[in-house]
This record gives C-alpha cells, sequence and structure tokens, in this order.
C-alpha cells in the first residue's frame, strides 16, 4: 500500500504512540480489503459509546489510548449513550452503569470529542457533501450519508472510525470507491408504500434479500420523499434496510444523488419485485396479544417534524401509557426554545435525549412490552433489550398511548 | 520443520506451541476473559486455554466489541502469544493491533497441528511438529 512520507512517519510513531496505534489499525484494514493507498476523510461518526456494549474491556482500552495522547484531528460525533445523561435518574436507570458511562463520556471528551449522542448526526451539524470521503460507524447513518447525502463510508467499526478521526484518512476501499457503489440488485415496488412504518418494513424486506448488495428501487411515489418528512422516510427505510441486511448504501430513481449516474445499475443486476408489506410487517409484530407497557419513537433518533407530528396526532389527548421519544440533545433544546417539548410534555409525553431502547439497560425498568412505527428499533429490541414488539404505523401507535390498547393487527394497517 | 510465509496484520516476533481451531473465533463471548479459557459450548476449542498458545484459525467472526475483548485478553494476561489466520477479518485483526498481538494471516494453516512448536518473527511462520 502506498502511504505518504507523512504518513509514514505517522506509522512510525512521529506523533507518539497513540496516533501509530490509530495509523496501523487504518493500514492494517487497508491491507486486508486490498486498498492502494489512504484518503483523507472530513467527519467521523463513533459507534460503542454505551457502556453495556462496550463494558469494561472497551473503556479500559479506550482510556489507554486517550492516555497514549489519541486526539481527533476532524469533527467528530458520537453514537448514543447508555443512558439519557440529564435524566437517568428520574427515568429509573442505575447509578453505577451512569458512573461507568460517564467515564466514557469523560475519556471521550478527552480525545476531543463532544458528547453529541446521537445516531443521526446528519440532523445535528455533522452533514457531508456528494462525493465527500468520511468514516463513520452506525449502520443506519452510514446508509442515510451515503445513499442520502451521496458522502463516502465504509461501516467503520467503533474502533475503526475513532482510529480515522484520529488519523484523519481512512483506507481507500469499498464505498470510497466508484465500482463498488453500483447497484447489484434492482427492486422493483409494485405495492403502495405510504406511512413510515411502511417505509420500514420496505427496508426490512429489502434488507433481507440484498444482503451487503447495493440495492436500487424503482416504483416508489417520489413526491413522498421530499422536503423535511422524506429525509424521515428514507432515514427509517435506510435503517431497516441496514437491519437486516448489511446494505451501506442505497439507490432510489429519481431521489437519491447517485441514482441518475449513467451505469449506477450493474449489468448483470438481480431484479427482484415486491408486492406486498405484509411479511415486512410480520416479521416486526410479535403475534399473540398482550399489553403495552410503553410506546417509543425515534430509531433511528426522531427529527423535529416527527415530534411535531406526534403531537399533532395526540390532537390535545393524554397519554395512558408511557410514549417516549428518543432523539439528540440539541434537538430536545431547540423544541424546548420553540415550545414544542412544552406542547408534548403537557399531554403526558416524554423525550429521552442521549440513548435509545437498543443500547439503554432497559432490562432494569420494568417494561415488558414496547409499541413502535420504527422497523430497526422493532427489529433489534427483543433480543438487546428482552422487550416484546408491536409495529405498526405511527397512527396506531400514537393511538396506543391514548386508549392504552393495542388495535392495530399485523399486515400494514393504513394511517 | 516447515517454513511458511503470509502477510503481517501486526508485526512481532512470538513463540509457543499451537492451538489449532477448525473453525472461526468470536473473543466476545467465547473466551472468559478472566482465565483465558474457552466457554462457548460446542466450539472444537472448548476448555482449552489460550493464554500463551499460537492460536490459529481460520478467520474471525461476530461482534465488534470482539477487538475490545481480545484487548482485556491481553491486559489479563491471558491473549494468545500470535494470531495466525487463513484470511483476516477487521475484528480479530483491529484487536491483535490494539493488543501488542503478533498477528499474521493469508498462512497454509492445514500444514500447523495443534501441539505443533510454532515460532513467528514477521511474515515468517517457522513450525516444528
Amino acid at each position: 500500500m502506498k502511504l505518504t512520507p507523512y504518513e509514514q512517519s505517522l506509522l512510525e510513531g512521529a506523533e507518539g504512540r497513540g496516533v501509530q496505534k490509530a495509523m496501523e489499525i487504518v493500514v492494517a484494514l487497508g491491507r486486508i480489503y486490498g486498498a492502494e493507498d489512504l484518503v483523507e476523510v472530513s467527519s467521523a461518526q463513533v459507534a460503542g459509546v454505551s457502556y453495556k456494549n462496550l463494558g469494561e474491556a472497551g473503556l479500559e482500552f479506550l482510556s489507554d489510548w486517550a492516555a497514549q495522547g489519541a486526539r481527533v484531528r476532524i469533527p467528530t460525533t458520537l453514537n448514543p449513550a447508555g443512558l439519557d445523561l440529564h435524566s437517568w435518574h428520574q427515568l429509573g436507570f442505575d447509578a453505577e452503569f451512569a458512573a461507568e458511562q460517564q467515564r466514557v463520556l469523560e475519556t471521550f471528551a478527552a480525545m476531543g470529542i463532544p458528547p453529541s449522542c446521537t445516531c443521526t448526526p446528519y440532523l445535528v451539524g455533522n452533514t457531508s457533501k456528494l462525493g465527500e470521503h468520511i468514516a463513520w460507524a452506525e449502520s443506519s447513518a452510514v446508509s442515510f450519508a451515503n445513499s442520502v447525502l451521496g458522502a463516502r463510508t465504509n461501516r467503520e467499526g467503533g474502533p475503526s472510525a475513532l482510529a480515522a478521526a484520529i488519523v484523519g484518512r481512512t483506507a481507500r476501499y469499498g464505498l470510497h470507491l466508484d465500482a463498488n457503489r453500483r447497484a447489484r440488485l434492482v427492486v422493483e415496488v409494485r405495492c403502495p408504500v405510504r406511512s413510515f412504518s411502511d417505509f420500514g418494513a420496505l427496508g426490512i424486506l429489502v434488507g433481507q434479500q440484498a444482503h451487503n448488495r447495493v440495492p436500487y428501487l424503482r416504483g416508489l411515489d417520489v413526491s413522498r420523499l421530499a422536503g423535511s418528512v422524506g429525509i424521515d422516510l428514507l432515514k427509517t427505510l435506510g435503517a431497516a434496510m441496514a437491519a437486516s441486511g448489511a446494505v451501506a448504501l442505497y439507490h432510489i430513481e429519481g431521489v437519491t444523488p447517485e441514482s441518475g449516474e449513467p451505469d449506477i445499475i450493474v449489468p448483470d443486476a438481480e431484479q427482484i419485485t415486491i408486492a406486498d408489506l405484509t411479511p415486512g410487517y410480520r416479521a416486526l409484530d410479535q403475534s399473540g396479544h398482550f399489553a403495552v407497557d410503553l410506546v417509543w419513537f425515534g430509531c433511528p433518533h426522531a427529527s423535529l417534524t416527527e415530534l411535531e407530528e406526534i403531537v399533532r396526532l395526540l390532537n390535545g389527548r393524554r397519554c395512558k401509557v408511557p410514549l417516549w421519544v428518543t432523539m439528540a440533545r440539541t434537538l430536545q433544546d431547540e423544541a424546548a426554545r420553540s415550545g414544542l417539548l412544552q406542547r408534548f410534555e403537557a399531554l403526558g409525553g416524554r423525550v429521552v435525549a442521549d440513548t435509545c431502547l437498543v443500547v439503554a439497560p432497559m432490562q432494569g425498568l420494568g417494561f415488558q412490552s414496547v409499541a413502535t412505527p420504527c422497523a430497526k428499533g422493532a427489529y433489534y429490541v427483543p433480543t438487546h433489550s428482552g422487550m416484546a414488539v408491536h409495529f405498526n404505523s405511527p397512527e396506531v401507535c400514537v393511538e396506543t398511548a391514548v386508549t392504552g390498547r393495542w388495535v392495530a393487527e399485523a399486515g400494514g394497517v393504513e394511517g | 520443520m516447515k517454513r511458511l510465509t503470509g502477510r503481517v496484520i501486526k508485526h512481532g516476533r512470538a513463540s509457543g506451541i499451537a492451538l489449532v481451531s477448525p473453525e472461526p473465533i468470536s473473543f466476545f463471548g467465547m473466551v472468559d476473559v478472566d482465565t483465558g479459557i474457552v466457554i462457548e459450548p460446542g466450539h472444537p476449542l472448548m476448555g482449552e486455554r489460550i493464554g500463551g498458545r499460537v492460536l490459529v484459525f481460520p478467520t474471525g467472526k461476530g461482534s465488534t466489541v470482539g477487538s475490545y475483548s481480545l484487548y482485556r485478553l491481553a491486559k489479563a494476561g491471558h491473549a494468545p502469544a500470535a494470531i495466525l489466520n487463513f484470511e483476516s477479518d477487521p475484528i480479530v485483526a483491529v484487536g491483535a493491533i490494539i493488543s501488542d498481538i503478533p498477528m499474521v494471516d493469508q498462512v497454509d494453516i492445514s500444514q500447523i497441528h495443534t501441539g505443533d512448536w510454532v515460532h513467528v518473527e514477521g511474515e515468517q511462520v517457522i513450525v516444528d511438529s
């Protein structure tokens, strides 16, 4: 692999052991994947933040790396933490866990990374332009950056994204190269895809068939995908594909920025048709009747548009069942300034910042079941947090919060 | 004595008795970090102690947390002396790098058997059975 004299010097330890270790990681990954050289990256998103996932081993490693002088040299944001950093106590999280989580965030702060704690860095200022090289972990953010923003990143892991942030470079392979951004699977969508949960169910079905291939979607109503509502729909679609498959990039005809490039579909691409979303709903909604202990929006983290829509659907009615919206703290602050947060809380809703139901130690809080319109969340919560899941449209989920009863049948209730 | 060569993932020099797994390894959940003993039910290395051995397996698998688990094993003194793979994966590779464990891949691991004495130096692998 070709390294510049400067890169070579970092590898030899010219800027200390911490930087050297980062360079070793970047170069080794490049060698494994056959990269010819490194490429400068303009931002990083680091995963492996929740103490629940990191554990003592991860924390120990991060502290040692920070002590060896590891500091990020590009704008870097963090994935969600294991709890709401301000109101964990009221929410019932364990004090010991909170202390460990705090140590993790102090370690990241020592490396120069502020506690942004969101899986939607692109909603809080970590945005990228078409063709920009970045190094992001967090599969849903990777998908959004590649597909909707047209930036270029592989699915980095926690340590490799951090290494890239420390040296400002990553190995040039995979999705950094034009050839690997072409679609190898064409998906003809032949059924209506309307609600937020429809897009999630579609994403689950596409991901199951795509595995790690780049899919190209046709037949979606393009007008629905415009504006801030469109951003929310693309966010849940991509997150679902990245959960059920390993899709890091997708194209939608007439919507995503690279979909119109010549030869964006390889000549021998496989063609499939999706004409029914029911299997997607069935895959996420656990059958059998049960009470709902919690209604949850915000996987990936909710936007202000989503929070506004929830308040509109509540229509002045109070929640009987706890209704949580997980989102970035900076967006919660913005909602507080505009009065949106107060309107939501007046109806019994609760914004939980910095974390989500997948990375928080939910087992200690006594919730047995959750209703959500978020496909990625529905996909992971049973295994990661041990709760039963109901999955349906935002309308159905809000009705559940208000009435305390789950009313929908699995299979795409129209909102 | 056999001389094999591979590709350096983490440069270093180490010797030890080979422990060969025919199946992929995840250090997350598979190995008890406090003892270095394999605890994954059904794994071919179940019950084996990996500390100080030259650990030979086809490739890695599983969660990205595995890199950190290997680091913790190393800090507790239970890391393998070296790692030899047929095809390295990013999780074990990153784990070896951050833990300073010599690692070579693209090695013809069919030439190595559990109990062989193995010396690793850079890309060179010397096997004495």
